[in-house]
């Protein structure tokens, strides 16, 4: 396995299309990437095997029930119905600084990262994609959030125009996800804007969205619009429709079973065979402090 | 009508016939295991129901040659939920039988559709003239009334296994409900025999 230090890294060795397409060069790549987030080993260490699912892939086979409940539906159709310029956040709650504030304003002030994360979908399947965008934490520092902030609430656009999903009353809409401060704040975290150096795609949650590398798929909320910093926990949509099947943590626990599926394994996309689950899906190193003392089997 | 069973059963190939050429040219998407194994559960439920639809269409068409119909369909539903079966367990689980025997146990919609084939597995192996003839009509016809509890698992099954989007199951639901329902009717109406 090549090893390259992250300063022999330039920009475009992380952004190159065609890096893809040469595994030598993507390990080198990733591991760079972990480097940039000092948490080189831990990526280094579950690489060998982690080669990104093609961008076909990432980009025809999505859950975003705001535009369809099968995996084929949103790609066909969110592009053309998603307007994603121009695109507003709305920040409240819990903090110094509260306003509403363009994508631009939002993601300009921090350097744009490239990080190739594991994602482990709740149904029993993964993928590896490279994500491009900022760390959240800096994002919600600059609204100076106040003692009382214990938990931050995401809130996904919920437009009946431009989502044919929201129709039928599968979820509650808006859809709503929420994060520990803490949580919040861990350098995995991301608010990403892009996936294999492009903007990110309507049906991967454009403009904006949540990765949360360590917990569910569900938890990386797409298609951002509302950050509200608040005191107790928030109901994040899934636990408000089955609480018995869906929890607030949603941490990736190969010992933890949902009710559908088993959770001890999983189906990495373009491979045959079944292979293990990790726990915290392979990010324990970064993010098991987290959770010292916190009893993961009664918050799932 | 020597035609229709040669018909129906070609008709009936063809979903197979349909995967092994998706599957031939590497066309199944992007999570192909998952699309073989819904895509025979899907064609299993639908034969169970046509199955199901045979005496109520006769009746209702006063067409006799659809009897020898039954039979054939219902040996299909059998074909494809085994299919279905062996897509589970020797593609998506690899012959994990300690993982088969975990699902069956843990997750309810397994169990379901666990014993909806084990309602069916006695109703195909009777299904020859001869085992007709060995059990006796009466014998047999109280048997085959398993088909009816298998049909409802079945259903359950693909309910239990949908997170949140029920419209599909709730079709097959209601199209089973329809067809139990005639046969309700159809009891009520029969003067009953002390
Ligand atoms: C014998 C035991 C059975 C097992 C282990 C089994 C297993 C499964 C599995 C693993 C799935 C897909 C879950 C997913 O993709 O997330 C599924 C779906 C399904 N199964 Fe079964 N099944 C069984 C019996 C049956 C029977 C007897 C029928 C019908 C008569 C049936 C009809 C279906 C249907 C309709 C679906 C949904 C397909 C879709 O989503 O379009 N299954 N089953």
């Amino acid at each position: 396995m090549l090893i390259k230090p992250a300063a022999d890294l330039r920009d475009n060795d992380v952004t190159d299309h065609a890096l893809y397409l040469d595994r030598r060069r993507f390990l080198a790549g990733a591991v760079a990437a972990g480097s940039v987030l000092g948490v080189g080993r831990g990526l280094r260490a579950a690489t060998a095997d982690d080669t990104p699912t093609p961008f076909e892939a990432v980009t025809t086979y999505n859950n975003y029930y705001e535009f369809g409940t099968s995996k084929e539906d949103p790609a066909v159709t969110a592009p053309g119905r998603l307007k994603t310029a121009p695109w507003t956040v709305a920040v409240d709650g819990e903090c110094a600084k509260p306003g509403t504030i363009g994508l631009e304003d939002l993601i300009k002030p921090v350097q744009v990262e490239d990080r190739i994360y594991r994602l482990r979908c709740v149904e029993g399947w993964s993928m590896v994609i490279p994500w491009r965008g900022v760390p959240l934490s800096e994002v919600l520092k600059r609204f100076e959030p106040n003692s009382k902030a214990k938990y931050v609430e995401f809130t996904t656009l919920a437009d009946r125009a431009q989502m044919p999903g929201l129709r039928i009353p599968v979820l509650d809409w808006p859809y709503v996800e929420g994060l520990r401060l803490d949580e919040a704040m861990n350098p995995l975290t991301l608010l990403a804007t892009g996936l294999y150096g492009k903007d990110l795609l309507p049906q991967n949650g454009a403009p904006l969205r949540l990765v949360v590398p360590w917990k569910y798929g569900f938890k990386s909320i797409k298609s951002i619009v509302g950050i509200r910093f608040t005191e107790n926990q928030p109901l994040n949509s899934w636990q408000k429709y089955n609480p018995r099947e869906y929890g607030f943590y949603s941490n990736v626990n190969p010992q933890v079973d949902h009710p559908r599926w088993s959770q001890a394994n999983e189906r990495r996309i373009g491979e045959f065979r079944r292979r293990p689950t990790l726990m915290f899906n392979g990010y324990g190193e970064q993010v098991a402090g987290l959770y010292a003392g916190l009893d993961l089997k009664a918050n799932f | 009508m020597r035609w229709l069973k040669p018909v129906v059963f070609t008709a009936s190939l063809l979903p197979v016939a349909w995967l092994g050429w998706q599957a031939a040219y590497g066309s199944l998407g992007i999570n192909p295991v998952e699309t073989l194994n819904r895509f025979l559960g899907d064609w299993a439920l639908r034969f169970l129901l046509l199955a199901l639809a045979v005496t109520p269409l006769r009746q209702w068409t006063h067409w006799a040659p659809l009897a020898r119909l039954r039979r054939m369909v219902g040996l299909f539903a059998f074909f494809y939920v085994c299919l279905h079966l062996a897509s589970y367990v020797g593609i998506d689980l690899f012959f994990d039988w300690a993982a088969l025997w975990k699902d069956v146990v843990k997750r309810t919609y397994i169990t379901l559709g666990m014993g909806c084939f084990l309602l069916l597995l006695p109703l195909a192996l009777t299904s020859t003239d001869s085992m007709i003839r060995r059990l006796g009509g009466k014998v047999w016809r109280k048997l085959h009334r398993l088909v009816f509890p298998a049909a409802i698992l079945g259903v359950a099954h693909f309910w239990m296994m949908v997170k949140a989007d029920i419209r599909e199951p709730l079709v097959y639901a209601v199209i089973l409900a329809v067809l139990l329902g005639w046969r309700l009717r159809t009891f009520v109406r029969t003067p009953q025999r002390a």
